[in-house]
């Protein structure tokens, strides 16, 4: 029987593990806004003004709200620097993002609403579909390590690893849009025959524009996670019990999958969540490539037209994804394995 | 000071004569110094040769090519004898673009790689050897950095500035690339901090910084310059990011801005594969370069990888090798999210 003091110091271990990470997740958060606050502040000339003279430009006189509202995003030189900051994060919460230049007079949290669908559905089911992949490829590169299809699979890897995933869009574009016409050129759905909404048409239209930019990401982002992969099951291969699977005369796929892979899997699950919390912010450029709809190609539209509000709310927006799910992350993983707890 | 350096060592047998001392010594220091070399590999003979052949291009491609900014009226036309990559949209040389923006790229990356050697090694060993609250601020700092998404931060940075220069360009890539390597040396750090000569030096009164320069910086060398490596690399790519979208160097030549004025100058619609290829290929083969070098540093790092290297007699029951494993993962890669 455990005795009490010990429990109570395992419970007492797992509470610091939580309040640590809690703590540190915090903290981030704070860096996060306070980094978005202070750039525009810190940088020669005066954002507010440009941004003012270019809204007045699009959309005629401006009112004393929207000015109010752009110096507490981009600064203001009248108020001391602490208020400014309360200010700055109470908007945050309150979700006044300011106005965008680019889509005036829509509000930085509309846009970003509008073309958040778009990138979390693109990235986030190319990044499940590359998950899997990667890993049977990583298994079965590692199985036969030192084999063909490891000097193969390997190299290329490597290769893809050091290659712009922006350039290899740009040759996908090339080659199956331009060339052999299979996909089209950009874009998220067929503009011209259908309407976004709840209806077939619109989905496989959706579905069919999807398909280049998918493969683009999915090529891109297997590198790594198949020389990861294929690392852990060499390495988990030379383990002890699986020789004494081997003595015991277990059956090569049982060996392989049942007690190589099953081990070998772990860390890629906590590289898998890492890459979710990219969903949001990890395709910027493939998505302006396609000229798809989503966060890439806004914050593209953002740099062009020195939309600092919009921009200031996209990095917000796919900072927050970021830590959001590796906080996640970081608690499931302490939870499937505890180890994590204790070395923290 | 022999003591010194037997101290530093570790591995010289006190029992010898002291006339024998620096000889064995001077023999097991330069032992040692061999041992920090890369092996000579496969790997590393390409990932030298490639680096070299790229350093060639970008060191006298720009002597003798034409000059790049030269327009002429024979625009978007393939390779030819007198063009041999072709011509951009206002008939500019790719070729001679190509030779000055593989040399901007590199010294891009290179300015890059030695900031954020530097940066890392203030917050990966001078915080982690310093200990105590300063560790602590520092590693959260390196932590912070690391969670934060690199590539937005870059680009919303890089949009408030107008009209970089190259040293602003590089500054900005700067703000993200050290955070990996920091954290790889602060974990190196806190093995070798505890190590038995180390404390000996503390213990004989040595300074705090000849401690970390002359007993904990050459251990770390290997790691450094495996960290230097991915950093170039992931600034060439950041660098190439933030060039293809319109944020780059306006002073300098680039690989990502080649790309930018391919892709504005509807390159692809015009199928003018010789102007968006060549830099992307550049990059990819810059990037296997570094790549390969890195493993074979690692094989220095990692003494499980050079058994890994090993050849095994074939015909094994499932055809696989049974050595101790690689456990490299690629984590300190930067720069592409």
């Amino acid at each position: 029987m455990a005795s009490p003091t010990r429990k109570a110091s395992w419970g007492g271990n797992k509470m610091k593990f939580y309040l640590r990470k809690i703590g540190f997740y915090l903290v981030a958060f704070v860096a996060a806004i306070t980094i978005n606050f202070a750039i525009p502040r810190m940088m020669p000339g005066n954002p507010v003004d440009s941004l003012i003279d270019r809204l007045a430009a699009k959309g005629g006189a401006i009112a004393p709200e929207t000015r109010a509202a752009v110096q507490s995003m981009l600064g203001d030189t009248q108020t001391g620097i602490v208020s400014q900051y309360f200010e700055y994060v109470k908007n945050i919460f309150t979700g006044h993002w300011g106005v965008s230049v680019t889509f005036f007079p829509t509000q930085v949290t509309e846009c970003i609403a509008s073309a958040l669908p778009w990138t979390v559905a693109l990235v986030g089911c190319t990044t499940v579909i590359s998950f899997f992949i990667q890993q049977l490829l990583g298994i079965a590169a590692g199985w036969r390590h030192g084999r063909l299809f490891d000097n193969i699979v390997s190299p290329v890897a490597t290769v893809f690893q050091s290659v712009p995933y922006f350039w290899l869009a740009l040759i996908f574009i090339w080659l199956f849009a331009k060339t052999l016409n299979i996909f089209p050129l950009s874009g998220g759905y067929d503009y011209r025959s259908v309407t976004p909404g709840f209806s077939w048409d619109f989905i496989s239209s959706a579905l069919y524009y999807a398909c280049l930019p998918a493969l683009a990401i999915l090529v891109s982002s297997l590198g790594a996670g198949v020389i990861g992969m294929r690392n852990m099951m060499v390495s988990t291969l030379s383990e002890d019990y699986i020789t004494t699977a081997e003595a015991k005369g277990l059956s090569p796929r049982r060996i392989k999958y049942g007690y190589a892979a099953r081990n070998a899997i772990l860390p890629s699950f906590s590289g898998f969540g890492t890459s979710l919390g990219h969903v949001v912010g990890g395709s910027l450029l493939t998505e302006q490539v396609f000229s798809y709809p989503g966060i890439g190609q806004m914050m593209l539209q953002a740099v062009q037209s020195n939309d600092y509000a919009l921009l200031q709310g996209l990095f917000l927006i796919i900072t927050v994804t970021v830590l959001v799910v590796n906080f996640i992350v970081d608690l499931l993983y302490g939870l499937v394995d505890p180890r994590t707890r204790i070395q923290d | 000071m022999p003591e010194e350096n037997t101290n530093q060592l570790n591995s010289v047998d006190n029992t010898k004569l002291v006339g024998n001392m620096n000889r064995a010594s001077r023999n097991s220091r330069l032992a040692i110094i061999k041992g920090m070399l890369p092996k000579r590999s496969a790997r590393l003979i390409a990932g030298l040769s490639i680096l070299g052949l790229v350093l060639l291009v970008a060191i006298f491609l720009p002597l003798f090519a034409k000059e790049p900014n030269q327009i002429s009226d024979i625009g978007l036309t393939g390779p030819s004898a007198s063009h041999l990559l072709g011509t951009t949209k206002s008939g500019q040389d790719v070729l001679a673009q190509l030779g000055y923006s593989t040399r901007g790229s590199l010294i891009i990356g290179f300015s890059v790689g030695v900031i954020a050697l530097i940066l890392s090694t203030i917050f990966g060993v001078l915080g982690t050897y310093i200990g105590g609250w300063v560790d602590e601020t520092f590693a959260l700092i390196t932590n912070v950095m690391l969670v934060i998404p690199g590539l937005p931060l870059t680009i919303v940075i890089a949009a408030m500035i107008p009209n970089k220069g190259t040293g602003m360009l590089v500054a900005v890539i700067s703000v993200t690339a050290w955070a990996g390597a920091s954290r790889v040396l602060r974990a190196q750090t806190l093995s070798i901090r505890g190590r038995d000569y180390v404390l000996a030096a503390r213990i004989a009164g040595e300074h705090p910084l000849r401690v970390i320069c002359v007993e904990i910086l050459p251990n770390l060398l290997p790691v450094m310059a495996s960290q230097f490596t991915f950093s170039v690399l992931g600034a060439i790519l950041s660098e190439s990011s933030l060039s293809f979208i319109g944020l780059g160097s306006s002073s300098q030549f680039s690989l990502g801005t080649m790309l930018f004025y391919a892709q504005n100058g509807s390159a692809l619609n015009a199928g003018a594969w010789w102007w968006f290829l060549p830099p992307g290929l550049m990059i990819a083969l810059v990037g296997a370069g570094l790549s390969f070098v890195n493993f074979s540093i690692d094989e220095v790092i990692n003494p499980h990888l050079r058994n890994a290297s090993v050849k095994t007699p074939k015909g094994h029951k499932h055809g696989r090798k049974r050595t101790s494993a690689p456990d490299k993962t690629l984590e300190g890669k930067g720069g592409q999210e």
